[in-house]
């Protein structure tokens, strides 16, 4: 009975989950490979008699070592560190108001607005960038971390505003109430009561809003063109790909180093971030 | 401590729902009133609009002297205690008990003193530390309970606080509560839609239906003159017998018949039903008992037993009149058993009689 319930488990959930789990690991795994492997190895036929396509027998810092000193690898950390802090501060200022005013208020057409800022969420950024561009350009914002600062929003508020107003509404009501009743106004309650029990939510919405303005490609492709002022995925696929030249260690060592801050991110809040998806207050 | 006056208040809701309808009432000073009726009758939505928690659609609350319909909740000087406690989760009890203080730039010292005089009032000392979640839900109950009194507020407003416990908890509470009343002698309104705790704790009981106060009363005065069939049925344990009955006048007396059942109306009770074909007539299982030889036979009737509930301190007997189910309650040394036919006497001062259209007390 025991026997048969442990191979069962075996069977439904270890090995899956280790499927599962190398098959979403092993990019990480090449990339880190790739990324300490010698140029020797790198280009080195998939057949050859002596290839070590999963693991290398001389690894090296080579390909950081290059990053660092020939491309501005560093400039462009501090640059995506910048504009992903900013655009995530305003965005997340934006969507607790928003995400409040919209689980908590109800005012002519709320509904409606609630659906509205839901629904600019899910233009593609693909086709956004093209009236963007002008506006940017308009304003003469281009080749400058504002560009990015001021256009990411338009995508993070609408994402921090939704997961705000399902977290706010999974708060009781009556905590507010008796805030209220306490002594303080509604402004007040929410700021001292509401806000600080919705630190779950709130952390998890920086979180990813902070990986997805790190990650963000597009807007930053486009309204980014001097090299001082670019951020690492632009940068590392736009200097370290010349022509038809793909310097693959040093790409590698770019992407690595790049998901660094995002990994210590989620690694430090994983627990907030977990109950602020799951939603759970108890009052 | 103040006094809170209801004058023809008013709720809709998007201007279809009618959710309470020209209530008016008068609390006096340091009464401990209580709100009762079946879910959605407004009782919960006249308690938040005395709160300030809704806005009043028409009409006026003053609470005190001063009349408060557009003041905020934080002036009114009132205090509530919700059913889901709605303590602050990230806060200690200590906090908790101390935010409307803080609120109120009360000084350190003096928030400090007051704190520690209320959790020792309520036995929630050790507690003061924890955090909300640490706390079993009578501990939790407590806190909430201290939070409205540390402030001393003119009214306290109490929203069901005690069905979220168990049985026997909420007895415990509900003795507490009374006890803390007493002692603080503030104004207080309790909604709640238990009858029990309605007439246990109320210096009077409001009962509502569909947004109208039916009757405003002491508890007893409910129980022994309910002025509608609703609160006749509503008040009391094991609800009142109700009997569709046509009134005759015959032998120089009123009766009232149905199948199986022929009892005369007492005298000073007949004027005022002789203008009527038919009636509805109300008896409470506890004003009935087994005849005995001397009771008169205009007071008796029989029944068949369908079930006997032996509760140990009474008897619960299910009976049929004709047709018609009706309960008794019963000594428990009656001696009787399912399908007996018994006969019943009926103490003719505890017939309730109520209009078959309009409901109300005849």
């Amino acid at each position: 009975m025991l026997i048969e319930r442990r191979w069962k488990k075996w069977s439904y959930f270890y090995i899956p989950l280790a499927l599962f789990v190398l098959f979403a690991l092993f990019p990480f795994y090449w990339m880190a490979v790739t990324a300490l492997r010698p140029d020797g190895e790198l280009y080195r036929a998939w057949r050859a008699a002596n290839a070590t396509p999963f693991w290398t027998l001389a690894p090296t810092l080579e390909h950081f070592q290059g990053l660092l000193s020939s491309t501005k690898f560093l400039r462009w950390l501090g640059n995506t560190m910048f504009i992903a802090l900013a655009s995530t501060a305003i965005s997340l200022m934006c969507g607790l108001f928003a995400g409040y005013a919209l689980s908590r208020l109800s005012f002519r057409g709320s509904e409606f607005l609630g659906t509205a800022i839901f629904i600019t969420y899910l233009v593609p950024q693909t086709l956004l960038f093209i009236p963007i561009s002008n506006i940017v350009r308009d304003m003469h914002l281009g080749n400058t971390p504002w560009a990015l600062i001021l256009t990411y929003p338009t995508f993070l508020i609408p994402f921090c505003t939704w997961l705000l107003m399902g977290y706010f509404k999974t708060i009781p009501r009556e905590l507010e109430e008796c805030a209220r009743i306490d002594g303080a106004t509604r402004f007040g309650a929410m700021v001292r009561i509401i806000f600080p029990v919705a630190v779950p939510g709130i952390l998890s919405a920086g979180i990813f809003a902070f990986t997805l303005s790190w990650n963000e490609f597009i807007y930053a492709l486009v309204f980014l063109s001097s090299v001082d002022q670019k951020t690492v995925p632009v940068g590392v696929v736009s200097e370290l790909i010349r022509g038809d030249i793909f310097f693959w260690g040093q790409l590698m060592a770019g992407a690595l180093l790049g998901s660094v801050p995002v990994a210590l991110v989620y690694s430090f809040f994983v627990e907030y971030y977990v109950a602020g998806l799951t939603g759970s207050v108890k009052g | 401590m103040a006094e809170v006056v209801l004058t023809e208040i008013n709720k809709w809701y998007d201007r279809k729902v009618h959710a309470v309808k020209n209530v008016s009432l008068q609390i006096r000073d340091r009464e401990f009133v209580v709100f009762v009726g079946p879910s959605g009758c407004g009782k919960t939505t006249t308690l938040r609009m005395i709160a300030g928690l809704e806005e009043v659609s028409s009409g006026e609350i003053r609470i005190g002297s001063r009349i408060v319909n557009d003041l905020p909740p934080m002036d009114r000087d009132i205090a509530m205690v919700f059913q889901n406690y709605a303590l602050y989760p990230h806060k200690t009890v200590y906090d908790n008990m101390a935010f409307g203080l803080q609120m109120r730039k009360f000084r350190k010292e003096d928030i400090r003193g007051r704190v520690h005089a209320t959790a020792e009032i309520l036995g929630i000392q050790p507690l003061l530390e924890r955090k909300p979640r640490q706390l079993s839900g009578g501990q939790r109950q407590r806190v909430a309970l201290g939070r409205a009194i540390v402030r001393h507020p003119q009214l306290f407003l109490f929203d069901e606080p005690l069905s979220n416990l168990d049985a026997k908890l909420r007895l415990q509470m509900r003795v507490e509560l009374k006890r803390l009343h007493k002692r603080l002698e503030t104004t207080a309104i309790y909604v709640t839609h238990d009858q029990v705790e309605a007439m246990t704790l109320g210096d009077r009981v409001v009962v509502m239906k569909d947004g109208m106060v039916q009757q405003v009363g002491e508890p007893l005065e409910l129980y022994a003159r309910p002025a509608t069939k609703f609160v006749a049925g509503f008040i009391g344990s094991p609800a009142m017998n109700f009997l569709e009955v046509a009134i005759r006048d015959a032998a120089g007396a009123l009766w009232a018949e149905a199948p199986g059942l022929r009892i005369q109306v007492p005298s000073d009770q007949a004027a005022r039903l002789r203008a009527h074909q038919r009636a509805t007539l109300g008896v409470r299982p506890e004003a009935l008992r087994p005849a005995s030889a001397s009771d008169p036979a205009e007071h008796i009737f029989a029944a068949t037993i369908d079930v006997v509930e032996q509760l140990g301190s009474e008897i619960l007997l299910d009976l049929r009149v004709g047709e018609a189910p009706i309960a008794a309650r019963v000594d428990p040394s009656v001696r009787v058993k399912m399908r007996d036919t018994v006969r019943l006497a009926v103490d003719p001062a505890r017939l309730h009689f109520f209009d078959v259209q309009s409901e109300a007390a005849l």
